[in-house]
């Protein structure tokens, strides 16, 4: 029993070990290598190695781009935690029998390709779009408001894909709390607003970070929702990745563009991992947060 | 002793769930400065009371005063009152400090008021040094008197407590009931307590309500309920009770009657009105059984039963002994100085008699 267990074990962490190693970390190996090569307009890249990539990222331009990625992520991340938490407070609220059938109706939209339905978004938004023509039919503008192609149609694209993975570890983590805690605390004296703040936020810190994280790590590299709804001013850092890999053909420069999300993303993660150990330890409320 | 003055009155409160009826025009007083149980089998509406008084559960019908106001429509953050709950419901993010400050916080208390009557609330309980850890680094009797310290900082005007010992090992129950009821003789604060414990409730109250089924079977003190049970019911489920049954013969006056039982006729008190030809049941508790060898000497008139069972428990000796009639009476005996090594073999015959007086005398019920 022991032994056959054992060597299920081995199996099992060898074979994932192996995946991991063969397309995850020489992928990533190699993306590190790339983007310390040289363009050549024959063979892609060629030697010498060197950091001249790197250094060509600090350019003004490109810093514009990373600064309005990160922003335009972090206002989708903001957007879908101000939807996602009431939404997910909502399913919690209902009778146990429906909350698998809210929660399904969330996923549902992942069984349809993410840029259809983007594309779906770009004819509501557009100037022909069923927004502009309802405005104009009820006489309440002249002319098409420009609503496609901006940043507002960038983030409320980002939110659109992105809100189920806010909504999902948010409605587990207050599927988790404790009414009783909340009869406690209202025994004491707390009224709705002091117990939604002192006990359901604090509680429920760990899916807020891992929310956050799930809707800000990928927002920063979705380039096709840019692509179709930002036009070219509004540029995520995965467009940039992806332009210099397939029409400028510079490899080792989207490399390193690549290199830096993933140091980004990386760090993100890091103050996750230290905000966790910080709310189980510490908890998310201390004597001098009052 | 002063009047007691009438601190919490309920009146005439009814709860259904479904087509469940938890409660049952349910009338209570409870006066200021008593512990006070509420006792019963799980489900009979005692913790649903409990909770309409905290304010967590609605009321169909009926009002709730405390020092006659109407607080049926104060919402549970606004009434003066605590709970000492039973899963203790501490904050598991917050230190035990901020746990028992919670309640102050929330009303607004000074902040420089705080952390001294804290710190008085947690000595209170002997968990002063415990301040800065969190609940789950605290065993289960340290997370309890946390509760209880959260609750009584505020110094409600009535604290209750919801079955609040019964998550508690048995050596550590009996020390936090001493420990509980010299806390309420201290702060002068009403307790309203809940349990199914029958020895806890005789133990700690000042006044007992027994329930069943969303009812009041009896209000009274523990020895009242105890030696003067008011139906089959409540002497059933406080202790242990042996039930023979008789008929009223002849009736004597005053409350005295005749009454035959067992074949044998018995000149017994009761309090109820009997007619002649009435059944009856005459209980007994088992440690006013008495039970004595058959060849001794007999002044007065006994029943004669069979030994079926003997169990040593260290205090006494507890038989159970069957009558001819194939009723069967446990008979709790303590060893004494007279005889302190008295047995009975099994199928022995004894003779078995009983304090004149201290038989209860009800009607008829099974």
């Amino acid at each position: 029993m022991r032994s056959s267990f054992g060597s299920f074990r081995f199996w099992a962490i060898g074979l994932a070990s192996v995946w991991l190693t063969l397309f995850v970390f020489f992928p990533n190996l190699l993306v590190i290598f790339t983007s310390l090569l040289t363009r050549d307009p024959q063979a892609t890249v060629s030697l010498p190695v060197n950091v001249d990539s790197y250094v060509r990222t600090l350019d003004v331009l490109y810093l514009q781009v990373l600064w309005d990625s990160l922003r335009m992520s972090l206002l989708a991340m903001v957007f879908c935690l101000l939807i996602g938490y009431p939404f997910a407070m909502a399913i919690v609220s209902l009778p146990k029998r429906w909350q698998p059938v809210i929660l399904f109706l969330v996923i549902l939209p992942f069984w349809t390709n993410s840029l259809v339905r983007t594309y779906a978004i770009q004819f509501i938004l557009g100037n022909q779009g069923i927004i502009n023509k309802s405005l104009i039919g009820l006489g309440l503008i002249d002319k098409p408001l420009q609503l496609l192609y901006t940043q507002f149609a960038v983030i409320l694209g980002l939110c659109y894909i992105l809100l189920p993975f806010m909504v999902l570890p948010l409605y587990s983590a207050l599927e988790k709390l404790d009414i009783r805690l909340h009869h406690a605390a209202k025994d004491l004296g707390a009224g709705p607003l002091s117990r939604f703040w002192y006990i359901t936020v604090p509680l429920t810190s760990p899916g807020i970070v891992a929310g956050c994280l799930m809707v800000l790590l990928p927002a920063m590299g979705m380039f096709y929702i840019s692509d179709l709804l930002g036009g070219a001013k509004n540029l995520l850092l995965g467009n940039v990745i992806k332009t210099q890999f397939l029409h400028t053909r510079d490899w080792p420069f989207g490399s390193a563009f690549s290199v830096i999300l993933i140091v980004l993303l990386g760090f993100m993660l890091w103050l996750y991992f230290r905000a966790s150990r910080f709310v189980s330890k510490q908890g998310g409320l201390n004597g001098s947060d009052f | 002793m002063n009047e007691p003055r009438a601190l919490l009155i309920l009146n005439n409160l009814s709860k259904t769930y479904g087509s469940n009826r938890v409660l049952d025009n349910f009338d209570l007083t409870i006066f200021d400065g008593e512990f006070f149980t509420l006792l019963g089998p799980s489900g009979c509406g005692k913790t649903t009371v409990l909770r309409m008084i905290a304010g967590l559960e609605d009321t169909d019908t009926g009002n709730i005063q405390l020092e006659n106001h109407d607080i049926g429509q104060v919402p549970a953050e606004k009434r003066p009152i605590n709970t000492v709950f039973q899963s203790y419901a501490l904050f598991p993010h917050m230190t035990v400090f901020d746990n028992v400050a919670f309640g102050l916080r929330m009303s607004g208390v000074a902040k420089e008021e705080i952390a001294p009557r804290v710190t008085e609330a947690l000595e209170m309980v002997r968990l002063g040094e415990f301040a800065e850890r969190k609940p789950a680094q605290l065993s289960g009797g340290q997370q309890q008197r946390v509760a209880i310290a959260r609750a009584v900082v505020n110094r409600p005007k009535l604290l209750l407590l919801d079955e609040s010992l019964s998550a508690l090992d048995y050596k550590l129950r009996q020390q936090m009931q001493i420990e509980l009821k010299r806390l309420q003789r201290k702060l002068g604060i009403t307790f309203v307590y809940v349990t199914h414990d029958q020895e806890e409730a005789l133990s700690m109250s000042d006044r007992v309500v027994v329930m069943n089924k969303g009812k009041v079977q009896q209000l009274g003190t523990p020895r009242e309920i105890y030696e003067q049970p008011a139906n089959l019911f409540v002497a059933k489920f406080i202790g242990e009770i042996n039930q023979l049954v008789g008929e009223i013969v002849e009736i004597d006056g005053n409350h005295e009657y005749e009454v035959k039982v067992e074949g044998l006729q018995w000149r017994l008190h009761a309090e109820h009105n009997f007619k002649v030809g009435d059944k009856v049941n005459v209980l007994l508790r088992p440690e006013d059984v008495r039970v004595e060898y058959i060849d001794d000497p007999h002044p007065d008139q006994y029943l004669v039963g069979e030994v079926i069972e003997r169990n040593y428990k260290g205090k006494t000796l507890d038989s159970l002994i069957r009558l001819p009639s194939g009723i069967e009476v446990i008979a709790s005996e303590f060893f004494d100085e007279d005889d302190p090594s008295f047995d009975y073999s099994l199928n022995q015959k004894v003779a078995i008699k009983w304090v004149p007086g201290w038989e209860v005398v009800l009607p008829h019920e099974v």
